[in-house]
């Protein structure tokens, strides 16, 4: 029987391999075609625009463009001034929403900055004066011994007391007090969709193209439409910020709750639970430790975007680092940019110790109530005394500004020593990259005719994923032509093609290299982790300073915030190589140089596509923001729309780029897939 | 000696695919293996009949895929089936309302998992006490008797410890802990020492003989362990692709195999410890000289040093203590070195 089956393939299986030779070779000719046609259009498109006295073929067809951004702003200023749920108006609605957040967040406020008090105005008397600031460093000392140990409290110690020697301590707490609000609504209102499209399957389907939309609309594109709503301030970088950090905790929900074994689920079912118990006893708290991801992930991203809000009137560190930016003020733009990461850091590391928190106090009868808890009692005691002391020594309340460090002269000093002794190097870098790489490939997009572009995208869609992606990437591609967006899409396509490009490049010889020892990865781990920590405004502050603005600056900026998944993943790809592989690789007589590059690279390769994916997705929400510096593609346009209020002309090119970012997610997910499956991963 | 039926289930189908209630009832209710396949359905579990008597070990022997684990999930109704009855106690199962069933299962029912299933969060006390605390049990009481319970199992002085701290056979002392804690009356055990060594296996099952001669529960025990079926089971059914091969008591499985099936399984199966006395000896009881009486009930392995060194055959009783039959040394070697009875 075996017999007859073993022979049948013998005879068959050079066959197969034949058939996949040739589909190899097509699969080869097809891209090869593609590519020459493109840059053949690209390369004349001008002359055939001049020679044939047809316009319409660099540009769009004016009087065809779709006027989607009047029609848009229109809404908008309806749904302000005149829409109504009958009862009360949605402007009403919206300032409800507003009292909403406000009301917990001026509390906050008080607690950390302003003290509570009554009375208006000037003739407002404090009654409670705020936390001193002694209070607030024990305190997070106290949560990070909490969450793990005694190491983790001097680091939040030393960051909270950095803030403090450095004079950013009131900045710093506004901050604090926006994210202090933001996380609890973000994380719980993430828990309870996630739970929701986790039981109700139709409402996953519904919320899966919302999310990524949400994920893919640059930040300035809906701040425009918020500002409308909620008017400048607090309130409305508060709604930005929840509704950015938002989403991954929906997913990190969703996904944490299916993973829930099914044993431990049917073992809860056998006890008697009910519906809610399962829920709440069961599947969550074995869900824990991946819901505490999602909750430092929304820690992370509503830190950074807070500082982005500072734009429509968050305050806080953001403001300072834009007001320095501004004013070319470097000293001061790095001091605040450090303590963005000196914060960033302490939130990252005690959120983080808090998924992997694993020691628990057990209930000792007979103790007293302070031993119990030493570490409440602590804070208690040092609340108390230094409000008490507060009132009599005022250096107890608030930190005195005499004896604040300031750095700024020194990193002022020591940018202009880098400028005036290093300015050839620096510009000869610079010069050389943007003749051989930027320029170039700049020249490549730009020239590509419309028409073109969305047939090409159609055949790259129709050849990686089938007739689905074909139709969805064409008509993706024709609304950012049909809104007469085409050439600065195309400026973003080209910034984020060379970003991602440098940041591959980059990014993945290292994570190799700390795939490979255990020594890189400890330390590029650190630098990556840190990196990624960052807001992304802080990147802007040294490129802008060593290379002034423009489209190098960006790319430098891009491809700095867009590095950490290159190299994350493609660690996690040469690691996760089963080692009898590698054995049998040995056994069979490879130099490591052969190790690497025909058993790692083409095992890794899912891995390495899923990095290129997320980086692309970070280099777009990047290049939005470097839209500061002075880019001229569609982070501009969006940017534009802010500073002149214009609501449709944001959300469109805010879409235009969510359609390009969701365009390339899925091309490359399409390409991780096919990758799995040619490998057997899946 | 007559017992009653604890478990009934009669003409349990479980049917994935697209509409398998139709499916079945297009087919007249008893699709064929190649309808199943035309139709590009599973037929998970086909037309399964099951009955389980109280205080005895009931053991579902199947290699994976054969549906063991989906028919055990029917007959505690954790899935569906497409079509059949599951009577516990005289009463429908899969008529009860999710209300009753919630009930039936808090009081009734304790089940043990392959992997455990234990809750990492709480401590092995926690977790020993989960059934009675979604049940609004009140602390000290539920506490109290998980202690108790933990101690049974052997685990007393852990009642601390969180499950990742545990190894493979004491979180499963565990499980058995918080699976008895409800004084259930039917106990399921899902291949409950499947993932442990060997060794430890061995002592588990020891323990778990140990623990039902304690407590005598109804027992639906799985196992893809022949060897296991046989050492722990009053009765074993034997699964296959869906279907029950045959259910017996393990030395019927031995002695007469109703399928092939069954008979590749039992031949690698020492007959000497499975095989009873009274299968082997000759009936009636001649006056002559005899060496002593033993009970039917051993088996030969447990007799055959005795039954060797003795010059004369020896009595074999029945349950009340008469005498059946004799047995001598040469039927107890033929057992022991598997030449053929005639």
């Amino acid at each position: 029987m075996s017999g007859t089956a073993g022979q049948g393939e013998a005879v068959s299986l050079p066959m197969p391999t034949q058939a996949q030779d040739k589909a190899r070779k097509r699969g080869w000719l097809f891209w090869l075609l593609l590519f020459v046609t493109t840059w053949g259009f690209s390369q004349w498109s001008f002359a055939l625009y001049k020679a044939l006295d047809a316009r319409w073929i660099i540009r769009f067809p004016k009087q065809y463009e779709l006027q989607l951004d009047t029609v848009i702003s229109r809404l908008m200023s309806w749904l302000v001034e005149e829409a109504s749920f009958g009862w009360f108006t949605f402007q009403q609605f919206t300032r409800f929403l507003s009292a909403l957040v406000e009301a917990p967040y001026d509390w906050v406020r008080s607690l950390l900055i302003d003290g509570f008090s009554t009375g208006i105005g000037q003739q407002a008397v404090q009654q409670v004066p705020p936390l001193s600031w002694i209070a607030v460093i024990v305190m997070a000392m106290a949560i990070a011994a909490y969450a793990r140990n005694a190491r983790l409290a001097l680091l939040a110690g030393g960051c909270f007391l950095y803030l403090a020697l450095f004079g950013q301590w009131e900045s710093a707490m506004v901050t604090l007090a926006s994210v202090a609000i933001a996380v609890p609504i973000g994380v719980g209102g993430g828990l309870l969709l996630g739970i929701l499209s986790y039981r109700v399957p139709v409402a996953e389907r519904i919320l899966r193209p919302l999310l990524d939309l949400m994920q893919t609309v640059p930040v300035f594109a809906y701040l425009v439409p918020i500002l409308f709503l909620f008017g400048f301030g607090p309130v409305s970088a508060l709604v930005a910020t929840v509704i950015y950090a938002m989403p991954p905790m929906v997913r990190v929900s969703t996904v944490a709750l299916k993973s829930v074994p099914e044993d431990i689920i049917e073992a809860g079912r056998m006890m008697g639970c009910t519906q809610r118990q399962l829920l709440w006893k069961v599947c969550i708290p074995t869900a824990m430790p991946s819901l505490m991801v999602g909750v430092n992930q929304v820690i992370m991203l509503s830190l950074n975007m807070v500082i982005i809000a500072s734009m429509i009137g968050a305050g806080g560190l953001g403001y300072d680092v834009l007001t320095a930016l501004r004013r070319l003020d470097i000293g001061g733009g790095i001091e605040a940019g450090l303590a963005i990461v000196v914060m960033a850091i302490a939130l990252d590391r005690v959120s983080q110790a808090f998924a992997t928190r694993n020691v628990r106090q057990r209930f000792i009868k007979g103790v007293p109530y302070h031993q119990r808890h030493p570490l409440l009692s602590t804070v208690l005691l040092v609340l108390l005394l230094t409000t008490v002391l507060g009132q009599f020594l005022p250096f107890v309340q608030s930190y005195p500004d005499d004896y604040t460090l300031s750095t700024s002269r020194y990193w002022a000093a020591g940018m202009e020593w880098i400028n005036v002794n290093f300015f050839d190097q620096l510009e000869a870098v610079k010069t050389v990259l943007l003749t051989v790489l930027l320029l170039p490939v700049k020249r490549f997009f730009g020239g590509i005719p419309w028409a073109w572009g969305i047939i090409a995208m159609g055949l790259i869609g129709w050849r990686i994923g089938g007739w689905r992606l074909a139709l969805m990437c064409t008509l993706m591609t024709f609304f950012l032509a049909w809104n007469g967006l085409w050439a600065k899409s195309m400026v973003t396509v080209y910034l984020c093609a060379v970003s991602v490009l440098l940041a591959s490049v980059i990014g993945i010889p290292l994570g190799v290299w700390a795939g490979q020892s255990a020594r890189a990865n400890s330390i590029i781990g650190t630098v990556i982790d840190t990196l990624q920590t960052l807001p992304s405004f802080v990147y802007l502050i040294p490129v802008v300073m060593l290379f002034r603005v423009g489209d190098f600056s960006a790319m430098i900026a891009v491809v700095l915030y867009a590095l950490a998944p290159a190299v994350r993943y493609a660690a996690h790809g040469i690691r996760s190589i089963d080692t009898e592989m590698i054995e049998a690789g040995k056994v069979s007589g490879c130099t490591s140089r052969q190790l690497l590059w025909r058993i790692k690279f083409p095992l890794a390769t899912p891995s390495l596509l899923l990095g290129l994916n997320q980086t692309i997705m970070l280099a777009l929400s990047m290049l939005v923001i470097t839209a500061l510096v002075g880019t001229r593609d569609l982070g501009q346009e969006v940017y534009i729309a802010l500073t002149k209020a214009n609501t449709g002309q944001g959300i469109i090119a805010g879409l235009s780029v969510a359609f390009i970012a969701i365009m390339a997610d899925r091309i490359v997910a399409a390409l991780a897939r096919r990758s799995q499956q040619r490998l057997g991963l899946e | 000696m007559t017992q009653r039926i604890k478990l009934d289930c009669r003409g349990i189908w479980k049917i994935y695919g697209d509409d398998p209630g139709g499916f079945l009832a297009r087919h007249g209710d008893k699709p064929s293996l190649g309808q199943f396949a035309q139709a590009g359905m599973v037929g998970a579990v086909r037309n399964t009949s099951v009955s389980v008597m109280e205080g005895e070990i009931f053991v579902i022997m199947g290699l994976s895929g054969s549906g063991k684990s989906t028919l055990v999930r029917c007959l505690s109704r954790l899935i569906e089936p497409t079509a059949g009855e599951v009577y516990f106690e005289g009463r429908n199962l899969l008529e009860m309302s999710e209300a009753e069933l919630i009930d039936l299962r808090r009081r009734k029912m304790g089940m043990v998992f392959q992997h455990f299933a234990l809750l990492p969060h709480l401590s092995v006390l926690e977790n020993a006490a989960f059934p009675l605390e979604i049940q609004g049990v009140d602390r000290r009481t539920r506490e109290a008797r998980a202690r108790e319970m933990i101690e049974t199992v052997g685990l007393q002085g852990r009642e601390d410890y969180y499950p990742r701290q545990l190894s493979g056979g004491q979180q499963q002392r565990v499980g058995i802990a918080r699976s008895l804690v409800v004084e259930p009356d039917l106990w399921f055990l899902d291949e409950p020492f499947s993932a442990l060594d060997p060794l430890i296996r061995r002592e588990m099952q020891d323990e778990f003989l140990r623990l039902q001669s304690l407590l005598h529960k109804t027992i639906v025990f799985i196992t893809h362990d022949f060897d296991e079926a046989i050492r722990l089971a009053d009765r074993i059914a034997v699964m296959k692709e869906g279907v029950i091969e045959q259910i017996a008591t393990p030395e019927e499985l031995v002695l007469h195999p109703a399928t092939a099936y069954v008979e590749d399984f039992t031949r690698h199966i020492p007959r000497a410890k499975v095989v009873r006395l009274h299968s082997i000896m000759s009936a009636g009881v001649p006056a002559a000289a005899y060496a002593g009486e033993l009970p039917g009930t051993m088996t030969v392995a447990e007799a055959a040093d005795q039954v060797e060194a003795a010059s004369a055959p020896f009595k074999v009783l029945d349950e009340a203590g008469v005498a059946m039959g004799t047995v001598a040394s040469r039927a107890v070697i033929d057992v022991m070195i598997g030449r053929t009875m005639t």
